[in-house]
């Protein structure tokens, strides 16, 4: 693979082991979350003599360690780097790669192989990781001689990053380890066969603008794409000169305050009304740094049909996959945004902004009234969301698992600034949660990072508080505890009959789980004690858990039904 | 509807690529009809040729995703009107079973075949050609008895100039 390198370190002689660690420092690693074993141990012995430049943070488990690099990534937006050994410690990465490879987070995993002679013998802890990960990996290679690792690494840490970010994965067998070379390292800054970021086409933008100053009812939809590209404030300013209304996905939750005019909120499956119903009413759509998941778009055939779309990717394989764009424009937001500024009229859209509110205050009347200050006599996950509100203010940055806990939290939560919400969003993997809380924190330590959690989802990396425990990150955790895997449920109870098939969960005393691991915390079951049992959790020094019993069969709307219309989206 | 389309994709040589592209035939459920790698006209180019069956609309977006994997250089599809290939058949006979008057002449003249090796008791014939050409040897061979007969991929060269020229801009702009 023809490259690009630049050279940024002088010629000396050392081991591959010592020289992964010379280009994790080169490439400005100072954070790696990981986990050693036989296959990786040279590399981690060569750790020991950089304490100073990189900090190693050992997990509970390797999947615990790569959603941890994905919470740093995504509170920093720096690439996140793994390791772990060869076998075990390399398949419990997948989960976590497979996540960073749908969202679109850039990460590189380090993994341990076993020495090149035993490649393909089925020696101990071997498996063939390289085709493993081959489908969930934006790129990976495996190095078996100690001269070919600078050029895989600088590679790999530009693949990761440039474009649409991604995981890479370098497997780096025994040998190579060991191996004594000639180490140099350069800096990679283009390859022949990648081309990150398409060029734009200036006719492409101003057709998009000619759409725009023509449109009556537009309808911006954006992703995380504005987040990835930094292009929060060149797209403020667009929807601002615009006055066109504006919703978003999942993870572009946070790249515009919750609380500007302009943010209609959230699309998709459990997002608010009026954007979804509205989706089936504008004349334009205008979709930035986002790719139609069908979560957002539920029934393809019903989608915006209605309307001319816009389609604003990095990504060329992303346009037209899923719904037809008739401008599409290829290349980085940012810079498409400023340009497209330039090309539109400064305009406002009154009547059809009221279309939106009106949905507001419909699904404020029927939905978030009821589930804010409910008339039940158990919490709802909607009040603890708003109570956490009241004493953040929005400035907190949120993790979330999966589930209806997740949903709930993403819909009620108030965003002040970007990078602010972190969840699994196209895997939806339970378990995500407390180590990307973890890694979130201890990129970005100034941030108040809170962990919402339900039963189910804390249970599947909850062995990650020993994490906490050993680094003294100080995270907020609190678990929604209905006693059920809720989203499940609710599906059960909507869609087969009731019939609650291996959901009841009976749960253990999780606050004494985490006095064990010497976080502080705390139960409650009564309204009465949430507002300052939340004040509490905020103003205690250190990690603390906050277990809240919420409604055990309570649901989640509205709802667009798997494969319904945006247009049928559900209020109960 | 579905058709025949013939992929071109040129890669960097590089070990695992054939599984990274493969994949995104079998993780779409689609059958690869045929793959062949060789090297191309550039220095360190390598060129995959697959042929498969699907619609226009499923074929424009599989290249998209096959020219998405950073080792690939470019990835272009054409239908069979726009390009020129050809495939390879070897077929093994028993030599009595045909050698008996003006048929093996017949046959070699008429299929435009070759023979390649000849043995006491068995021979190869090969043909190339399209699909329903070596198809067609293969039935009429049949009633002689076959013993082995085996098809290579389609090996294809676009007719459309631009697509070289293209081809070409991107490894030199590098
Ligand atoms: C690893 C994994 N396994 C299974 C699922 C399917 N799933 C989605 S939501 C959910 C229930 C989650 O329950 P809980 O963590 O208690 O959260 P709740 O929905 O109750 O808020 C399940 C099992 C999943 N998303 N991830």
């Amino acid at each position: 693979m023809e490259a690009l390198l630049t050279q940024v370190d002088k010629k000396i002689r050392t081991t591959g082991a010592d020289a992964v660690l010379k280009s994790l420092i080169a490439e400005e690693v100072a954070l790696v979350f990981g986990y050693p074993g036989g296959a990786i141990m040279p590399i981690y012995d060569a750790l020991y003599n950089y304490q100073e430049e990189i900090r190693h943070v050992l997990t509970r488990h390797e999947q615990g360690a790569i959603h941890a690099a994905q919470g740093f990534a995504r509170a920093t937006g720096k690439v996140g780097a793994v390791m772990a050994t060869s076998g075990p410690g390399a398949t419990n990465l997948i989960t976590g790669i497979a996540d960073a490879m749908i969202d679109s987070t850039p990460l590189v995993c380090i993994t341990g192989q076993v020495g090149s002679h035993l490649l393909g013998s089925d020696a101990f802890q071997e498996t063939d990781i390289i085709s493993i990960s081959m489908p969930v990996t934006k790129w990976n290679d495996q190095v078996t001689k100690a001269e070919e690792l600078p050029e895989a690494l600088a590679k790999a840490f530009y693949i990761a990053q440039s474009g649409r970010p991604g995981p890479v994965l370098i497997d780096i067998t025994k040998d190579a380890q060991f191996e004594e070379f000639d180490y140099q390292y350069k800096k990679c800054e283009g390859i022949r066969s990648y081309n990150p970021v398409p060029q734009l086409d200036h006719e492409q933008v101003k057709k998009a603008a000619e759409l725009i100053n023509g449109a009556q009812r537009p309808f911006v939809v954006f992703g995380q794409g504005i987040i990835l590209s930094g292009a929060e404030e060149e797209f403020k300013t667009f929807i601002e000169k615009t006055g066109i209304p504006t919703a978003s996905t999942l993870l572009g939750l946070s790249a515009l305050p919750t609380d500007h005019p302009l943010n209609m909120g959230m699309l998709g499956m459990h997002g608010n009304y009026g954007p979804n119903k509205l989706t089936n009413e504008c004349d334009l759509l205008i979709a930035i740094g986002m790719r139609f998941d069908d979560r957002v778009t539920g029934d393809l055939n019903t989608y915006a049909k209605q309307a001319k779309v816009i389609h604003f990717d990095i990504d060329p394989a992303e346009i037209n996959k899923n719904v037809y764009a008739h401008v599409p424009v290829l290349g980085d937001c940012k810079e498409a945004l400023t340009e497209l500024i330039r090309n539109v009229r400064m305009n406002s859209h009154p009547v059809w902004h009221q279309r939106f509110k009106d949905y507001e205050k419909v699904e404020n009347d029927l939905v978030i009234g009821e589930q804010i200050t409910p008339t039940t006599l158990e919490m709802t996950m909607a009040e603890v969301m708003d109570s956490i509100n009241r004493f953040t203010n929005g400035d907190a940055l949120l993790v979330t698992d999966v589930g209806q806990h997740q949903m709930v939290a993403c819909r009620y939560t108030r965003f002040n600034q970007s990078k602010s919400n972190i969840t699994s969003g196209g895997l939806g993997t339970m378990g995500f949660c407390l180590p990307a809380a973890i890694g979130a924190k201890l990129g970005a330590p100034e941030r108040e990072v809170i962990a919402v959690i339900g039963d189910g989802g804390f249970q599947m990396t909850i062995q990650e508080l020993g994490t906490i425990l050993q680094t003294q990150a100080q995270i907020k955790i609190v678990i929604l505890n209905n006693s059920f895997l809720g989203m499940v449920r609710q599906w059960q109870q909507l869609f087969f009959d009731k019939r609650y098939s291996s959901t009841e969960m009976e749960n253990p005393d999780f606050v004494t789980i985490a006095k064990g691991y010497g976080v502080a915390g705390k139960s409650i079951n009564d309204r009465e004690d949430l507002a300052h049992s939340i004040q509490e959790m905020l103003n205690h020094k250190g990690s603390y858990l906050l277990e809240v019993h919420v409604g055990k069969e309570d649901n989640v709307f509205p709802m667009v039904p798997s494969g319904a219309s945006v247009s049928d989206i559900r209020l109960s | 509807m579905r058709k025949t389309f013939t992929i071109s994709v040129f890669t960097e040589n590089s070990i695992g690529l054939l599984n990274r592209i493969t994949s995104i035939f079998t993780r779409r459920h689609l059958n690869i009809e045929s793959l062949n790698t060789s090297e191309s006209e550039l220095a360190g180019v390598y060129r995959f040729t697959i042929v498969v069956r699907t619609t226009e609309d499923q074929i424009k977006k599989l290249v998209l995703q096959i020219e998405k994997q950073v080792e690939v250089l470019r990835a272009v599809f054409h239908e069979d009107d726009d390009t020129v290939f050809q495939e390879i058949a070897l077929y093994k006979v028993s030599t009595k079973s045909v050698a008996d008057g003006n048929l093996v002449e017949k046959l070699i003249r008429d299929n435009h075949a070759r023979i390649l090796s000849m043995e006491q008791d068995f021979m190869i014939i090969e043909k190339t050609g399209h699909k329903e050409e070596t198809q067609e040897l293969l039935r009429f061979l049949k009633e002689y008895g076959i013993i082995e007969f085996v098809r290579s991929g389609r090996v294809s060269v676009m007719k459309p100039m631009n697509e070289s020229i293209e081809l070409r801009k991107r490894i030199s702009n590098f």
